[in-house]
């Protein structure tokens, strides 16, 4: 079993090395959409300090929710997918090193250029701390219910507007204590309370969202 | 047991069974609407803070429950579909999503018009409101879900499988909302929590509510048998039962 | 109390009846959509019965056509 896990990780991670250019998008689109509300609001450092938390909380929803695609939609397309479902192995194994994958070559990589977008909004270095451990905590959720929501959409054609509409709603808990423990830490306030949580929605979502991912590829695959 | 639960969940004998039951739905839900509103509108007293603009509550709140309550019916049922292949379960769900978002929506609306006076504005982030937002969000995405799925059985079940996953969020979303609303109480006019209230108050809005309930249920009933007809379109009962039409 | 008071709503009238008046429109909406989409979905199998038969008379023609020749 581990090893199964072990292996698909690999393949994935193998798989998506190939093509880097397309792996270093979501990322660019993160550091891009952050960069246009100074433009579009006010430069001054005071507002981008009071609006940092939620900019960045939300490029990278919207980062992890462009990328979620590819996380299903190549295997559907291949029909590796069904040859995963057909494996003596826990379908749940493999949801969960699917995503896995998603979330290092997404997620991770969003937590390690967040200390340049601080600089950017010209957070307190306190604040960038925490903003790379709520990332830390947070985007491997994003990840894990996102994975629900495409496996429910893979197979429907022009899925991403779809895709967004029954996503976003679910990670609004993740953004509202994300973003506000990055508010709290600016402020210099202890953050503790706002970690716990979400640590606490990660150890849920990682225990109960690869079952559901692995029931809606069921439900896709029977089409 | 189970046979007996196969007869009574057939399309068939839903279709036949309902349509007293829609009768006695409606005209239950019209009597105690008017009564309610009647107690409502010319019994009950004006609030001594808010005068005579409170008198939103009676559809307000009971728009809110109703909201609430019949995602749970959905996402519910949609489990039992899931779970025990029951038609009929999936149809129920499929048919409460529109209602439930009509109610979200009335209740949105009347909250925006009952917050004018009270807070000043049409929209102020206050918790419920938010709440009741997303609650609508998630009631569009699984409509949108199960409309874009062609296969029949396999939007049931994606939508079903989210309108459960949506249940386990709610409660998150819900606690969340309320914590994000107590920080940034500075940002919302003074929450007027409500005393114990009057019985000349309480017994409308339990009656409106009540109402509420049996429309959904006449509502429901008459969308869950255009669903078993639909669904059922090349079965001989549907098509028997047509040309008698 | 008389009606023009009642109507007035101490001074809230458009909130209070606009907030009743949606609810009667939505509750209303929510009444004839189903009705409207129920006749909509008898026509339509009704249609596809009409169709059906038309092509099971035309198979038969056809059928017997052959046989004559």
């Amino acid at each position: 079993m581990l090893k199964a896990y072990y292996h698909l990780l690999v393949r994935d991670l193998r798989l998506a090395l190939r093509n880097r250019h397309e792996l270093a998008n979501p990322l660019i689109f993160f550091v891009l959409v952050v960069t246009l509300f100074p433009l579009a609001v006010t430069p001054t450092s005071e507002a981008l300090r009071a609006m940092a938390p939620g900019v960045i909380w939300v490029s990278a929803l919207l980062a992890v929710l462009l990328s979620l695609d590819r996380l299903f939609k190549q295997d559907y397309d291949d029909g590796s997918l069904d040859q995963l479902m057909l494996s003596p192995n826990p379908l749940m194994i493999l949801v969960l090193a699917k995503v896995s994958a998603h979330w290092l070559l997404t997620g991770l990589p969003l937590v390690i250029i967040a200390p340049l977008l601080g600089l950017f909004m010209s957070l307190p270095s306190e604040a960038v701390t925490v903003l790379i451990y709520s990332l830390l905590l947070g985007t491997p959720v994003l990840s894990l219910v996102g994975a629900i929501g495409v496996s429910l959409t893979v197979a429907v054609n022009r899925g991403g507007v779809l895709l967004s509409l029954i996503i976003l709603p679910l990670y609004i808990p993740i953004l509202i204590f994300g973003a506000n423990a990055v508010d709290v830490a600016s402020d210099g306030l202890p953050v503790t309370g706002q970690l716990l949580f979400l640590g606490a929605v990660l150890a849920l979502a990682l225990s109960l969202a690869p079952l559901a991912t692995s029931v809606a590829l069921r439900i896709t695959a029977a089409r | 047991m189970w046979k007996w639960i196969q007869r009574f969940s057939s399309p068939k004998y839903f279709y036949s069974m309902s349509a007293p039951l829609i009768t006695w739905f409606s005209i239950a839900a019209l009597l105690t609407g008017l009564y309610g509103l009647y107690l409502g509108l010319f019994v009950a007293p004006p609030d001594y803070q808010q005068g005579e603009s409170y008198r939103i509550i009676f559809i307000h709140v009971p728009a809110a429950w109703m909201s609430l309550f019949i995602y749970m019916v959905m996402a519910v049922s949609a489990a039992i579909g899931i779970i025990w292949q029951i038609r009929l379960a999936d149809m129920v769900a499929a048919a409460s999503a529109p209602i439930g978002a009509s109610f979200a929506f009335l209740a949105l609306v009347t909250g925006a018009l009952w917050g004018k006076p009270m807070w000043g504005a049409y929209w102020v982030w206050d918790a419920r409101l938010t709440s009741e937002l997303i609650l609508l969000f998630l009631y569009l995405g699984y409509m949108a879900l199960q409309s874009a799925i062609e296969d029949q059985r396999s939007a049931d079940k994606a939508s079903g499988l989210l309108a459960i996953v949506g249940v386990v969020n709610i409660p998150i979303i819900h606690y969340s909302v309320e914590w994000w609303n107590t920080l940034h109480q500075g940002a919302t006019v003074a929450k007027f929590d409500k005393p114990s209230m009057h019985i000349d108050m309480l017994i409308p809005l339990l009656l409106m509510a009540v109402a509420f309930k049996l429309l959904y249920a006449a509502l429901v009933l008459v969308r869950a048998r255009n669903e078993a007809l639909y669904r059922d379109r090349n079965r001989r009962w549907v098509r028997e039962l047509i040309e008698k039409l | 109390m008389n009606w023009s008071e009642f109507f007035h709503m101490g001074g809230y009238a458009f909130f209070v009846w606009t907030s009743y008046g949606v609810t009667l429109i939505v509750i209303v909406a929510n009444i004839v959509a189903p009705v409207m989409q129920r006749k909509k979905i008898i026509a339509r199998i009704k249609r596809a019965i009409k169709r059906e038969q038309i092509e099971l008379a035309n198979s038969q023609q056809m059928a017997n056509s052959g046989k004559t020749e």
